[in-house]
């Protein structure tokens, strides 16, 4: 056993994290997001060194890394809030390699991985989705409904509508197509296992950065004469936040290693990390903005971007309570599976 | 990254399964039997497991062990938990005694003590806590007095498991009243078997009496006891603590993946798992259980590769005992009431779990050694 990252992944996760430092920092998220816009320089450049394409196969023009590489880029770009296509992007990407017939892979993946193309994915009822991340961007979508079909678009192929969702550091679309409309994905959508590490991944960073903002801020922030850290109130409530964040992180590393090296519990572990990555997403940017007090109801402050992110985030590809959902679904097989006829 | 286990270790695991399965504890005594039969049982299995060479695997093998490695040591208490059955009798030796007088101990103690631990010849316990030192162990009052080549010690302990069957008792007390709180102690082998210690069982909320409180009055002490040299005992002390929490978190963890497994398999069996409130409290307290593994493994694998474990080892705990509290109540309503009445098994983990947020450090506790050790918060001062 060995959680551990390897020397390239722990390149990785520091290269990322330097860059994003230096080129999404706060202000400029700020900058971003008060006009609604995608920071396309930094884009551009992400895409130069090839992140869209990370995990996405050789063959295919990626780079043909693991899962659990690609979780790192998410988690990184989840900290810094990159007001970037990346997520929508990759998770395209994810069932577009897995669930799609070699002429789809074909045509959409290399545009995917170079970054030159956009996708997005997201759950839809009856050919409906109220909420795509990226969507007004995309030119390919991939619609998820709820038995698990899948079936991809173009733009012109459905009707996009561009939404001012909360979170305005990353574009977002309704998407609505009729039935006969698009082309279909292989049933179950493999893939979407993936996804929804990349997704938990982003939930987990953006859970980590809430609790250091926090941190920092309580440690600093004086009322009676002392840190408002030291108060128990205080000092408990950032416990449970790192609680939170730990148990989704543990969930969502099992699930990036199973993608790669155990495919049969992807779906279980996949489950298991998107309920805990929502979960403490909502929770621990909701405590950042309290233990923030006056402050993190404030414009000003930075937390409720977090906050904002992780509420978008934790619905995408069905919340929490789905998933859990899903998770029960699993067990009861498992149970009757075992249980002699 | 790799969440597997290296062939060495799954053949471990194997070997060790093998022999849980062809070698069982002796039958349960009657319900009614009382504890002293539930002992006896305990005692007559570590014998078993002694003999068979399983008793302490991660001792070193120059004193009876395997040399097993941390991780086979964990594997070890994983399948304990996993095939149900009893501790052994003499667990605090095994697990705690015996490893703090490995780092602390004389030749002379370790050549005393340590083989008598292990085929459960002699029991020990854990004489630490008092009525006034919970949390706030170093505030301890029982005081050791020097009389010439021995201690007197007078003080009052409480919480010491096992008690009416020791012979040896890990005792803290206070030898320098003058030095600062935490370096006036001193760490003590003392002999259970002297009228000047009264054992009084404490009743606990499940009816039974795992613990006991101990009055000592004069009881003597020969030097040659002390662990660790005299005014350390917190430091030898904080090795007990520190082995308290890595091996036994396996076990536990594991016990709440059985219990958990029951209740499913209950729920199951009543078509619970379709009804969406079950469902989502079912399933919730799954991802909890397998971020507790996770986490454990994660913190023991660190702990092999990077040295000393963690305070993050405190978040297991934490979440080990609250969900296991949890699980323990949802129990009730998937059983029914039935769940509730006297001598069944789910109406006696229900009210055991209590224990769990409060016993090996509460919850509060943790909290706080979390929030100054982990996040670096500042340390409220509290006026004395």
């Amino acid at each position: 056993m060995d959680f551990g990252l390897t020397d390239d992944q722990r390149d990785i996760q520091r290269t990322a994290r330097d860059l994003l430092a230096e080129r999404a920092t706060p202000a400029r998220v700020r900058e971003h997001a008060e006009a609604a816009s995608t920071d396309t320089a930094l884009w551009k450049e992400l895409c130069e060194l090839g992140w869209p394409g990370i995990a996405i196969a050789e063959e295919n023009g990626g780079q043909g890394l693991g899962t659990i590489e690609l979780s790192i880029l998410c988690e990184e770009l989840g900290r810094s809030l990159a007001p970037v296509p990346f997520l929508a992007s990759t998770m395209a990407a994810c069932v577009i390699e897995q669930a799609g017939s070699p002429e789809q892979r074909e045509r959409w993946l290399p545009g995917l991985a170079s970054g030159e193309t956009i996708g997005a994915l997201a759950g839809a009822l009856d050919g409906t989705a109220e909420l795509v991340v990226s969507g007004a961007e995309a030119g390919v979508i991939v619609l998820i409904e709820d038995d698990g079909s899948g079936r991809l678009l173009t733009p012109e192929e459905a009707e996009v509508t561009p939404i001012a969702a909360i979170d305005p550091t990353r574009s977002a679309a309704r998407v609505s197509a009729s039935e006969e409309a698009g082309e279909a994905l292989e049933e179950g959508c493999p893939g979407l296992g993936q996804a929804l590490v990349a997704v938990s991944s982003e939930l987990v960073g953006v859970s980590g950065r809430a609790l250091e903002m926090t941190l920092a801020y309580v440690k600093d922030r004086k009322q009676f004469g002392v840190p408002v850290g030291a108060y128990q109130a205080v000092s408990h409530r950032c416990a449970q936040m790192l609680l939170d964040t730990e148990k989704a992180r543990s969930l969502t590393a099992l699930a990036a290693w199973s993608a790669d090296a155990d495919p049969e519990g992807l779906a279980e572990a996949a489950a298991m990390a998107k309920a805990a990555a929502s979960d403490a997403g909502r929770e621990v940017t909701a405590g950042a903005i309290q233990m923030h007090g006056g402050i993190g109801f404030t414009w000003e402050a930075d937390v409720h971007w977090l906050y904002k992110r992780a509420q978008i985030d934790a619905v995408l590809l069905g919340g929490a309570g789905r998933n859990r959902a899903r998770l029960a679904e699993i067990l009861a097989d498992r149970i009757s599976a075992s249980t002699p006829a | 990254m790799d969440l597997t286990f290296s062939p060495q270790e799954t053949a471990f695991r194997d070997e060790f399964r093998g022999w849980l399965s062809e070698n069982q504890p002796p039958p349960e005594p009657p319900a009614d039997a009382g504890d002293d039969a539930h002992y006896a049982r305990r005692r007559d299995w570590q014998r078993h497991m002694y003999d068979g060479g399983w008793a302490a695997p991660a001792w070193p093998t120059e004193y009876g062990g395997r040399g097993a490695s941390q991780t086979e040591s964990a594997i070890y208490y994983e399948e304990l938990g996993r095939s149900g059955v009893p501790l052994a009798a003499n667990t605090l030796g095994l697990l705690l005694g015996g490893p703090t007088l490995m780092v602390w101990g004389t030749p002379e103690q370790k050549e005393r003590y340590l083989a008598p631990i292990l085929s459960a010849e002699e029991i020990w316990c854990q004489g630490f806590s008092e009525p006034d030192a919970g949390s706030d162990l170093a505030s301890l009052k029982t005081k050791a007095v020097k009389d010439g080549d021995e201690w007197v010690v007078t003080g009052q302990k409480v919480w010491t498991s096992g008690a009416q069957y020791s012979k040896w008792c890990m005792l803290v007390a206070r030898t320098d009243s003058e030095a600062a709180k935490h370096k006036g102690l001193t760490y003590f082998l003392m002999d259970m078997e002297q009228d000047a210690v009264k054992v009084v069982p404490l009743r606990q909320i499940t009816g039974e009496a795992e613990f006991n409180e101990l009055f000592i009055e004069e009881a003597r002490i020969p030097d040659a006891n002390v662990v660790g040299g005299v005014g350390n005992g917190w430091k030898v002390a904080l090795t007990t603590l520190m082995n308290e929490r890595a091996g036994l978190g396996f076990a536990l963890q594991i016990g709440l993946r059985r219990l958990l497994d029951n209740l499913i398999a209950v729920a199951a069996e009543k078509g619970l798992l379709e009804n969406p409130l079950y469902a989502d409290a079912i399933a919730e307290l799954h991802v909890r259980c397998e971020s507790i593994r996770l986490l454990a493994w994660k913190g023991l694998t660190d702990a092999e590769r990077y040295g000393q474990p963690g305070p993050e080892g405190s978040l297991v705990k934490w979440l080990w005992s609250d969900t296991n509290q949890r699980a323990t109540q949802l129990a009730v309503d998937v059983i029914g009431p039935q769940a509730l009445t006297v001598g069944t098994e789910w109406s006696y983990e229900l009210l055991r779990a209590r224990g769990n947020t409060i016993e090996g450090g509460t919850t509060e506790v943790l909290k706080n050694i979390v929030a100054e050790r982990v996040l670096g918060l500042p340390r409220l001062k509290v006026a004395a």
